[in-house]
């Protein structure tokens, strides 16, 4: 039982597409310091869930609070200027522009600065800063002045992770960040990940379980819209339900 | 018998140069890893047997130069790809996308449903209605049903559950135990690769590195060309 509030929290969320319920009373938490991984099948309404939570989808019941604040009906953009920051399952970067510049576009909308037609955002120190702090933290530092379309994928989800990094998120909601990446990119992303949960709690979804099992404090198992089983990963891993709807006998 | 050449491969994206030299063969029933970190031009590999970019160096199948080969011809004459990213007809149903590949030979509408049983059950559903894991194993099914003498499995375990991904590898194992089909498989997954394939190619900037039995690659190897 958590003696502390929860960063982030979902309580009874419900969303139905016609006949299909995508997710069906959904309750989780996420924790200061906390990595807390969603699992499940595919089709099972994992990314309906991280919408609901980021705002891209309103719930037909149910809430979802940041920090104790009930945002449910808040937009995408207030979310994220509340302290959500995500990353997506398919890369959303600019792709012919440069890692500093993709970087300091999200430094610039987290920054709530208005544009100005006769200050570039390439010349505000402060902007720069703030880019070149996020780089360095997920070490593409060297990489500031490479097109994003020159990257590989792996670096791509270090900039991504970047991107979020300068709205100075109260969490991370990360939505099957190793995908597409190979081994070795996956250790690279596990290890960052590791270390980012000293800046924020981290929601993640995944199917790399060499990833989760790495990184989860917590897992929730989703399965037809229902959570079946929160626990530690030991707890995961030894739940009879949760092998036949998903582990299966190998993992 | 080798089945498939690739001696001296290079390939071009417009003025970027993907591939520099490539040299794989593989003989019939046998089934081999391809591997290398992401970008280093395993896919690419992939597009020029299955013509779908032009390459220079030696290319054959069964003896048959495959440069003078259109893509569809490639696949005529047995090479079956799932490709990354499964890429089923979206718009036709699970029936339609099968015999939109048919080929005569052993594999049929019935064999694919007896491999894949979901699939029987979702015979009428369109593509895009298929949960991810009915979606590959779609593809594979789409692959089989051109009665390949190759089939090349370019990321067939990605973005699946776990539980998915044991019926793949399963099904490969099976393929490779009842057909005799000569299989080429991407994935990331080193431990189920070294289960199934008989050898492995290592890619690393667009050159093969390292070519041998399973069996005979290290974790000295893996760790210092594939980062595992």
């Amino acid at each position: 039982m958590h003696m502390i509030d929860p960063i982030l929290a979902t309580y009874n969320l419900k969303k139905s597409f016609g006949a299909l319920t995508a997710t069906d009373d959904v309750s989780i938490a996420l924790f200061p310091g906390e990595i807390h991984a969603i699992i499940g099948p595919n089709g099972a309404g994992k990314s309906t869930l991280i919408s609901q939570i980021c705002g891209g989808i309103q719930p037909d019941s149910g809430r979802v609070e940041l920090l104790g604040h009930n945002i449910t009906q808040t937009n995408v953009s207030m979310r994220a200027r509340a302290g959500i920051g995500r990353t997506f399952q398919v890369s959303a970067l600019a792709m012919e522009d440069t890692v500093l510049q993709n970087v300091l576009l999200g430094a610039l909308g987290g920054s709530g600065t208005p544009w100005h037609f006769f200050r570039p955002a390439l010349k505000d120190w402060r902007l720069r800063d703030k880019a070149m702090t996020a780089l360095i933290h997920v070490g593409l530092q060297a990489h500031a002045a490479t097109r994003a379309s020159e990257l590989s994928h792996g670096q791509r989800r270090q900039l991504e992770v970047a991107v979020t990094l300068t709205l100075e998120p109260k969490v991370f909601v990360m939505d099957e960040p190793m995908a597409g990446l190979g081994a070795e990119g996956s250790k690279n992303l596990t290890e960052l990940l590791d270390n980012l949960r000293e800046k924020a709690p981290i929601l993640l979804v995944e199917h790399d379980m060499d990833a989760v099992f790495k990184l989860a404090d917590r897992i929730s198992v989703l399965v037809y819209g229902h959570i079946i089983a929160t626990g530690t990963v030991d707890e995961i891993r030894s739940s009879k339900v949760v092998r036949e709807a998903y582990l299966g006998d190998g993992v | 018998m080798t089945l498939l050449k690739l001696q001296n491969v290079a390939a071009s994206y417009g003025a970027s140069k993907a591939l520099f030299d490539v040299n794989l063969s593989l003989s019939e029933g046998e089934v081999l890893a391809l591997l290398g970190r992401n970008g280093m031009g395993k896919s690419t590999t992939v597009k020029t047997i299955c013509r779908m970019m032009s390459a220079t160096g030696t290319l054959t199948f069964d003896n048959q130069d495959l440069h003078r080969l259109a893509c569809h011809k490639v696949a005529r004459l047995g090479i079956g790809l799932v490709p990354e990213g499964r890429r089923c007809f979206a718009n036709l149903t699970v029936t339609e996308n099968l015999i939109a590949a048919a080929r005569p030979g052993p594999w049929d509408l019935a064999r694919v449903i007896t491999l894949f049983s979901q699939l029987g059950a979702r015979k009428a559903q369109r593509a895009n209605t298929l949960s991810g894991g009915e979606q590959q194993m779609l593809a594979i099914g789409r692959a089989l049903m051109t009665n390949p003498r190759l089939l090349i499995l370019d990321e067939a375990t990605e973005g699946l559950a776990p539980i998915i991904r044991q019926e793949i590898w399963a099904v490969i194992s099976k393929l490779k135990a009842d057909t005799g089909m000569a299989i080429i498989v991407i994935d990331k997954s080193l431990a189920e690769l070294k289960q199934v394939c008989d050898r492995a190619a290592i890619i690393e900037r667009g050159k093969t590195v390292w070519q041998g039995a399973m069996v005979d690659l290290t974790p000295n190897i893996s760790e210092r060309l594939i980062g595992v």
